[in-house]
């Protein structure tokens, strides 16, 4: 041991060099950093220029708002600490509520085996997807886009085959409805305030990814596989495994927001959720979650989502024309990503002046 | 086995490989015991990463046997390799960069406490073993949460060493551990081979470059076009007849008569010393 310890001292760096520096710097580093200073910044915004925007009960539309971006939000930003995109995840949730009201309505079934039928689906799909990307080495963007431009088709034609129209029949006086939505679709009184369960459900479920991403077996290699799929598979970590259940992970919570809808309008449009996709990807991007794999946080996607949220609702409480949203929404991804990007920047080129000073 | 001799961790006995027509390895003998740098020159196309894959259970020999403690074996994958405990350093594979040091310790094999649905990561514990390991191999870093990818060359290649041998490795195979490094950080890299044997790790040191070949090793073996070259302890070889062997010998000698010509003589020596680093 000493006879080891002696040649590598000299290249160590100097101990006790990360003081409180290192801590603050360690803080800017950190991936949600920049996501809050943005999400800060337009709160402010809006709190100035709209009066409405500052009452409990538009907080608490903001937050639903934000929930059903953020729960698909949540697994397509793990998804992308994983290393791989999915641009399916937008009309997957179309597809789940369209499948669970058809098969519930058509073959009149209680609804909720409607529900299950369509989990099996939306875990079907992701699996798929998650098969196609490891059996055959194509990226996931390319994939996944295949998936997504099949399902918008299938959405259409199959619901305008067994409907004859482009919308699905209300099964709302169906057996198992009023539970169903109380799971999915409740709305909550809390000190006042009217809560939709979505948020309540976005919360719990983004605490357990936190859990699950920075405490367990399965969050390290998530981090593995997208920062260095082939290390991770050198060191024994089951890569396939990860990636296709990250997939049906997005699945799931495709089918959770979908089952949401369904039981919010008790009837789906089958042309839904284009572009959805994208506002997922978006919010995990604004998040802190590198484009390219491997870091990332589930916090920092959580205030992403909310960030969009703000700015949907925003825009209408304050009278502007919300045909500038779009607009809005752009910017902000932009802005984000930049502070982000300088953020990350400054952190990193803190650390490596100081290693080679160490060095030296 | 007789008693008194103790088998060689790894022994290749005329082994060789072909890819379809191709011939990738013929003949090739080796021997790794514990405590010895086993280093396996070659230059590029000589056959040395056939012969990794062979060690570490990616590919299985055509002919010839592969002894592990003086057994016959025929390993199944890299799984079965380490089971052995015959771990593989590679250049690139050998660490996450995002990831923080401890992490990338225990990847693949984390410690955890709790049972079924919450079990979860013991980071108390994988931090103080990461940090007692490295510090065993004298690797000395002041925060195990800073990502990989922040450490120097060197030292990255260490940690994988020092994960290597936590994780029951007895033979350490290291491929080009030195290649994309600069002098110091070579010396780093070099240092940590060094305390590997002194723990009594056999260790293959992978190389193309004689010179850290030469500062570490116990044994040379240089590859040349998929046959053994030259094979020998290091009181029994010189650098310069390394250097030499490496480059082909009588190529070698050929091109510098050739160069000798065209130049009128005065770049004889060029060639040779840099016989090694040509081959890219």
């Amino acid at each position: 041991m000493n006879r080891a310890a002696a040649p590598a001292g000299s290249d160590a760096p100097p101990a006790g060099s990360l003081g409180r520096e290192g801590r603050a710097r360690r803080l800017l580093a950190r991936p949600e950093t920049g996501v809050l200073i943005g999400a800060l910044a337009v709160y402010v915004l809006f709190y100035a220029a709209a009066p409405a925007f500052r009452q409990l009960d538009s907080l608490s539309t903001v937050l639903y708002q934000s929930s059903t971006l953020g729960i698909v939000g949540l697994s397509v930003a793990l998804l992308m600490i994983g290393g791989e995109f999915d641009l399916s995840a937008g009309v997957a949730v179309v597809s789940s509520a369209l499948t669970a009201s058809m098969v519930a309505f058509q073959l009149t079934l209680n609804v909720w085996t409607g529900v299950l039928v369509a989990l099996v689906l939306s875990l079907a799909i992701g699996a798929f997807n998650g098969v196609m990307l490891v059996r055959t080495g194509l990226p996931s963007f390319l994939i996944t886009l295949g998936t997504f431009l099949m399902l918008q088709g299938l959405n259409l034609a199959l619901t305008k085959a067994i409907t004859g129209t482009v919308a699905t029949d209300s099964i709302s006086d169906m057996e198992g409805f009023d539970q169903a939505r109380n799971v999915f679709s409740a709305t909550l009184t809390v000190g006042g305030t009217d809560v939709r369960i979505t948020v309540l459900w976005w919360i719990g479920f983004a605490c357990l990814a936190t859990w699950v991403l920075l405490r367990t077996k399965y969050g390290n290699w998530i981090f593995a596989v997208g920062g260095g799929q082939e290390s991770a598979r050198a060191v024994g970590v089951p890569v396939a495994f990860v990636k296709i259940s990250l997939f049906m992970l997005v699945g799931f919570t495709a089918w959770f927001v979908g089952m949401h809808q369904l039981f919010a309008f008790n009837t789906v449009q089958s042309g839904g959720g284009v572009g959805n996709e994208l506002l997922y990807i978006a919010a995990a991007v604004i998040g802190g979650c590198l484009l390219t794999g491997g870091y990332g946080s589930v916090f920092g996607p959580v205030v992403g989502a909310f960030l969009f949220g703000m700015v949907s609702q925003g825009i209408v409480y304050a009278d502007w024309d919300p045909d500038w949203f779009m607009f809005f929404l752009g910017a902000v991804l932009l802005l984000a990503t930049l502070l982000n990007l300088s953020v990350r920047r400054r952190a990193t080129a803190v650390r490596r002046t100081r290693g080679k000073a160490g060095r030296a | 086995m007789t008693a008194g001799t103790v088998p060689p961790l790894v022994e290749l006995a005329g082994v060789g490989k072909s890819y379809g027509p191709v011939r990738a390895l013929s003949d090739v003998r080796l021997t790794v015991r514990a405590g010895e740098v086993a280093c396996v020159l070659g230059d590029n196309g000589a056959g040395k990463s056939t012969l990794i894959k062979i060690i570490t259970g990616l590919h299985r020999p055509d002919e010839g046997e592969f002894r592990v403690d003086g057994e016959p074996v025929r390993l199944s994958g890299p799984r079965a390799a380490l089971g052995l405990g015959i771990a593989a350093v590679h250049q690139d594979l050998a660490t996450v960069p995002l990831m923080p040091v401890w992490r990338n310790f225990f990847l693949g094999s984390e410690l955890t406490r709790g049972r079924g649905p919450f079990q979860r990561l013991d980071i108390a514990r994988m931090k103080r073993t990461a940090d007692a390991e490295l510090r065993g191999m004298g690797i000395v870093l002041d925060d195990l949460d800073q990502p990989v990818g922040s450490l120097s060359g060197g030292q990255r290649q260490s940690v994988a060493i020092a994960r290597a041998v936590h994780f029951g490795a007895r033979v350490l195979v290291l491929d080009e551990p030195t290649a994309a490094l600069g002098v110091k950080q070579s010396g780093v890299v070099l240092k940590y081979i060094v305390a590997a044997r002194e723990r009594g790790l056999g260790v293959v040191f992978i190389t193309h470059n004689p010179h850290h070949a030469y500062l570490v090793g116990d044994h040379f073996t240089v590859l040349r076009l998929g046959a053994v070259e030259l094979s020998a302890a290091r009181g029994a070889v010189s650098l310069e007849e390394l250097i030499t062997r490496m480059a082909g010998g009588a190529e070698l000698a050929a091109l510098r008569h050739e160069l000798g010509q065209a130049a009128g003589g005065g770049a004889g020596a060029g060639p040779g010393e840099d016989g090694d680093d040509a081959g890219t």
